[in-house]
């Protein structure tokens, strides 16, 4: 490991993963939330153009990805909000208009320069140059920064935005911002894992996560633990078996959600077979249901009819026979006057 | 004296895009009071409280509330909105707690993090709902009838002087329909002024103070509970209203078994 970072460019391209897998599942949950899992991979092809239009012209081509992802993004979020029927294929056009643009000039342009279209569509993160890092250090930091003060508003917004409308939060205005996060978070991770697989490393993380995550809270951050564990293991990885970075991070994340998959299915099973339901009863227990509450370690039971009844999902637990039981009896009394 | 105006629409006419949905509506209501908002499928009920929230279009007529003009109001966090449940996304998972913290937002910032006292608001709001024991359980796990109470507990998060739901009983279990209407009890008992969309009157009974009844984009009825099941009772045979199964009902029974409700229950009075 530490001859690995005695290389200089190995530890640009260890910090260029760093940052790109840190970033991208914290803007990705909020495109998971908001069912729009596929929009990295579009705009993702809109940067190829970009990238395109920079090696032809001269211009560093991470400046103009930026800019056309940026459009692309402002672009997408109107036509969303426009709420027209054509707008799903207005999208198409865009994004296979951008990836065919960026093919067609990056080819002109091969005559002149080396550029290497594989390296932008599947990531050649090894190539990164100093400058690059540097710029995608400053922009990583706008993604994180903003992502982290605004997340309980993203959340708002994509979790319900009748609501938010109505609780006057400016929802348009949101949606424009995490639009641009996210194209700048494709631009960020456009060297490490490819513009064609983007979108991977924003919805994998976050799909594993769901898997077994309790809270919106825990979701995101077992999602960027995964992300980061991804990408700096698969440039490790890439760089002893000599395969491209950015396959190797997709397969990785898969191979984590595969695992995850199995191991949440094996778990639920075993839980299932140890807890006791309550038999059903048409009645919710409650504060003032009638039913006397006791603390039972970190929860409430309801004592009823001698049983005690905890409350997990959907449903009542069967907690067991309780010993004072027959002095509940009053109690239940109370509650079936009601 | 009388209590204050919180919503005032004269001849009001709302809608979407270029379709207008109900029109000429005149309503007053006024803090303390509890309206039901009655009306068969595609009435328009929806569309007028989505006006009052400025969700749908108003396309004529004057809109006030709470005194201001609907185009100059910006005070959102004095109506709480209480939407129907499929408004919720469900693709990443939540707990009620960060639910409910939504409704905190419009009172702070962008850039301020939440305050100790907007969390002692937000367990409070889900309290009041009777949910405090789940606090931390995934939204998602829970029926029908409680993801309903964990809007209301976002709602009133925001502090509102006004609840405005949409259908809040439908589709929710008996047990969970009970749970609710005590909460609304609650409420009502505490002076909250609500607008309730509603099918099934027979579980607000008790709270609500007022009826109005919408009918293909007008209003048809409005008054006290009493003068509505009068109404109904004028209207029994021949009319839109009736309903076979309430011929002659017993007082009490008509509310329950209003005839928008599709399977009236029988209420133990």
């Amino acid at each position: 490991m530490s001859d690995l970072l005695a290389l200089d460019f190995m530890r640009q391209a260890l910090l260029a993963a760093l940052l790109a897998g840190f970033a991208a599942p914290l803007v990705g949950v909020f495109l998971v939330q908001r069912r729009m899992s596929l929009i990295g991979d579009g705009m993702g092809h809109v940067a190829l153009a970009g990238v395109a239009v920079g090696v032809l012209t001269g211009q560093e081509p991470v400046l103009t990805a930026l800019i056309a992802a940026v459009l692309a993004a402002v672009a997408i979020e109107l036509i969303r909000a426009s709420g027209r029927t054509t707008g799903d294929t207005a999208l198409a056009v865009m994004f296979y208009g951008g990836i065919a643009l960026g093919v067609v000039l990056i080819s002109r342009s091969s005559s002149r320069t080396p550029a290497n279209l594989t390296g932008y569509l599947f990531g050649a993160i090894l190539t990164t140059s100093r400058t690059d890092i540097i710029v995608f250090g400053v922009l990583a930091a706008v993604v994180l920064t903003a992502t982290l003060v605004l997340r309980q508003r993203f959340f708002a917004v994509a979790n319900d935005e009748e609501y938010a409308r109505a609780a006057g939060i400016p929802v348009l205005r949101y949606n424009l911002v995490l639009a641009v996060l996210t194209a700048v978070t494709v631009v960020v991770s456009m060297r490490v894992v490819g513009l064609l697989l983007i979108s991977a490393l924003m919805i994998l993380p976050n799909a594993t996560s769901q898997l077994f995550a309790r809270s919106f809270r825990s979701g995101l951050w077992w999602a960027v633990l995964i992300g980061v564990l991804s990408s700096v293991g698969g440039v490790l990885v890439s760089y002893a078996a000599e395969t491209p970075s950015g396959g190797t991070i997709v397969l990785l994340a898969v191979g984590a959600f595969v695992t995850a998959s199995v191991a949440t299915a094996v778990v639920a099973r075993l839980r299932r077979a140890a807890h006791d339901r309550a038999e059903r009863h048409d009645h919710e227990h409650g504060p003032d249901c009638g039913h006397r509450a006791v603390e039972h370690d970190d929860h409430v039971d309801y004592l009823h009819d001698g049983h005690r009844h905890a409350a997990h999902e959907g449903h009542y637990d069967e907690h067991g026979h309780d010993e004072h039981g027959h002095d509940d009896e009053q109690h239940r009394a109370g509650a079936e006057t009601r | 004296m009388t209590s204050p105006t919180l919503v005032r629409l004269r001849s009001a006419s709302f809608g979407y895009a270029d379709r207008t949905v109900v029109s000429g509506v005149d309503l007053t209501v006024r803090a303390g009071e509890v309206v039901a908002l009655l009306g068969p499928n595609g009435s328009g009920k929806s569309t007028l409280v989505r006006g009052i929230l400025g969700l749908s279009t108003r396309q004529g007529g004057d809109v006030e509330l709470f005194d201001t003009p609907l185009d100059e109001f910006d005070q959102y966090t004095r109506l709480g909105y209480v939407p129907q449940r499929h408004s919720l996304s469900a693709s990443v998972r939540a707990t009620v707690t960060e639910i409910v913290e939504v409704g905190r937002l419009p009172h702070r910032p962008w850039w301020k993090p939440q305050s100790r006292q907007d969390q002692a608001i937000v367990r409070e709001a889900i309290a009041d709902v009777g949910l405090a024991d789940r606090a931390h359980e995934e939204v998602a796990a829970l029926s029908g009838g409680q993801q309903r109470r964990v809007l209301i507990a976002r709602a009133l998060a925001g502090r509102p002087d006004m609840l405005v739901m949409d259908e809040p009983t439908a589709g929710v279990d008996h047990a969970n329909q009970e749970a609710l209407a005590l909460v609304l009890q609650r409420l009502a008992d505490r002076g909250t002024s609500m607008l309730v969309v509603t099918h099934e009157l027979e579980a607000l009974e008790r709270v609500v103070t007022r009826i109005v009844c919408l009918d293909a984009g007008h209003i048809d009825f409005d008054g006290t509970p009493t003068a509505y099941s009068d109404h109904l009772r004028r209207h029994a045979v021949g009319s839109d209203h009736h309903h076979p199964d309430d011929d002659s009902p017993r007082r009490g029974h008509v509310i329950g078994a209003a005839p928008l409700d599709p399977t009236p229950r029988e209420v133990t009075p």
